[in-house]
């Protein structure tokens, strides 16, 4: 079973039907292998050595890369606000906004999608160039659960990880934002904080946290689903990373999407 | 005396859409016997062989290992069949990530038969299996760092760590040099008397055939052509069996 590659099926010279169709087989392998993931989550012994190398691999590896983007977020949103708001007489004001717009919204989005890139494309090519030398094979003949070692980890790491990266980049940002208005005023590092939570409800901070986690999960599964089922090659290779960062970024748009009408229901 | 059978296939069938790679094929293997199945690619021997260990469901057909009926087993009994089962793969299919020790340490330290071994035991059953392969120099190379024929002699320490009954070899000789080939044969002979295992060898590399066979059977278009020893098949009727050990 190849996994899905939404460009690549457009692109193919099939009818949108059978493209269509394709595509709901795809929906209906990805049930199906989420429904292997949590039977084997519960079932014998948790592989936490390689949970927390997999945990190693996803969260410090991307450190840098979130903590560059994360400081150049905080600090383009200031530099871009700050003439607006000033020439409204609201400057005051900035650091709540950037708070609150950070927490809710464009961290958790903008460090899922950086993640997906990263991590995403990684777990695809890696486990469909293990598929692809037979070394998942090996590990099934050896009696050994390809699914708990290879899937399980990846996407318990992903989940676990990706909501503790949004909040060292939600930091992150608000420090770039501090930077930004310090070359503009005098204002304390103090006093920036508690202008930033000045307006701070719980409500704004839970919802996010929780849909990073479920970003964070489907990360890992969707990137675990194209590289498992790769069944192309070296051309399956580069098709299953591609897929993974394609599919998991547009998922990352839906729940996130998804987010903000139940938030809006609830709060 | 007669030898036990250990392994039965009858009438195995299997397609791929429309293509049928495999048309009613049968055959046993006996204990301590090593079986060759030549055969040019594309003729389905590594399809029959992935059938054995269940990595592919056949169409139809049956399957006896060890006296089970593979189509009838469930996850855990097929687990147990493959736990006497070694898969030597024609790459070796080495876990790249991790060292020669540790890839034969991974399926030992999950497998339930060795679980009453301490990690020293383990260290030196690994090392035992290194030392019967001329291995134990690259205990701590990593894959990426060895040659073909180095990663097929790992891939069959890892497979001899679990004690196998039985053994597949998957072209063990394609891609290796004359000089490394005859290593291979001589390994795949010495670890027949030494561990006592009988073996499927699929090859299409006559000599290793000759050499480590000791019943062949010629795989056409997805049928057993002919079976034998090999002085047999080279006086066969058939002028196309013939051919082939020309």
């Amino acid at each position: 079973m190849a996994g899905i590659n939404i460009w690549y099926l457009w692109t193919m010279n099939h009818s949108p039907a059978g493209n269509i169709e394709r595509i709901l087989l795809e929906v209906g392998g990805l049930a199906r292998f989420t429904g292997l993931f949590f039977r084997n989550l519960f079932r014998g012994r948790f592989e936490s050595r390689e949970f927390i190398n997999q945990c190693y691999r996803t969260g410090y590896h991307s450190l840098l890369l979130i903590s560059i983007t994360a400081i150049i977020l905080g600090l383009v949103l200031t530099l871009q606000t700050r003439p607006i708001l000033a020439g409204l007489g609201a400057e005051a004001w900035l650091p709540n906004m950037v708070f609150i717009s950070i927490i809710t919204e464009l961290g958790p989005v903008i460090f899922a999608l950086l993640f997906a890139g990263k991590v995403g494309s990684g777990i695809g090519a890696e486990l469909s160039s293990m598929r692809v030398t037979e070394q998942i094979d090996a590990m099934e003949v050896s009696a050994t659960n390809p699914m708990k070692f290879l899937v399980v980890t990846r996407v318990m790491a992903t989940t676990v990880m990706l909501p503790l990266l949004v909040f060292y980049g939600d930091l992150l940002s608000f420090l770039g934002s501090f930077l930004g208005l310090k070359a503009y005023s005098d204002i304390s590092f103090q006093l920036f904080f508690s202008r930033a939570f000045s307006d701070f409800f719980f409500s704004d901070i839970f919802p996010a946290t929780i849909k990073t986690v479920f970003f964070g999960f489907f990360i890992g599964l969707i990137s675990s689903y194209m590289g498992y089922y790769s069944d192309q090659g070296t051309e399956g290779v580069g098709r299953s990373a591609n897929s993974a960062v394609v599919v998991s970024s547009l998922v990352v748009f839906l729940l996130d999407l998804i987010a903000v009408q139940i938030t809006d229901l609830i709060v | 005396m007669a030898k036990e059978r250990i392994l039965h296939i009858s009438n195995l069938t299997k397609s791929f859409g429309d293509n049928r790679v495999i048309e009613g094929v049968s055959f046993s293997l006996f204990s301590g016997e090593n079986l060759v199945m030549l055969g040019k690619s594309g003729t389905g021997k590594s399809v029959i062989m992935k059938c054995i260990v269940g990595l592919m469901e056949a169409d139809s057909g049956e399957i006896n290992v060890f006296g089970k009926n593979v189509s009838n087993c469930r996850e855990r009994e097929m687990n147990e069949i493959r736990t006497r089962i070694g898969y030597l793969f024609q790459e070796g299919a080495l876990y790249d990530s991790m060292s020669i020790r540790e890839n034969l340490l991974f399926p030992a330290r999950r497998n339930s038969r060795l679980k009453k071994f301490t990690e020293n035991e383990l260290e030196d059953l690994v090392e035992k299996n290194l030392e019967n392969v001329g291995l134990i120099d690259a205990i701590d190379k990593m894959p990426g760092e060895l040659s073909g024929g180095m990663k097929k002699r790992a891939g069959l320490a890892r497979t001899l760590m679990l004690s196998p009954e039985m053994i597949i070899y998957d072209e063990p000789t394609t891609g290796l040099d004359p000089f490394t080939s005859d290593a291979i044969n001589d390994l795949i002979l010495k670890i027949q008397h030494e561990y006592k295992t009988s073996s499927i060898i699929i090859t299409h590399d006559i000599k290793c055939a000759e050499v480590t066979g000791d019943r062949l059977l010629l795989l056409h278009d997805g049928k057993i052509v002919a079976e034998g020893m090999i002085n047999e098949l080279r006086s066969h009727p058939d002028v196309e069996v013939r051919d082939y050990f020309k």
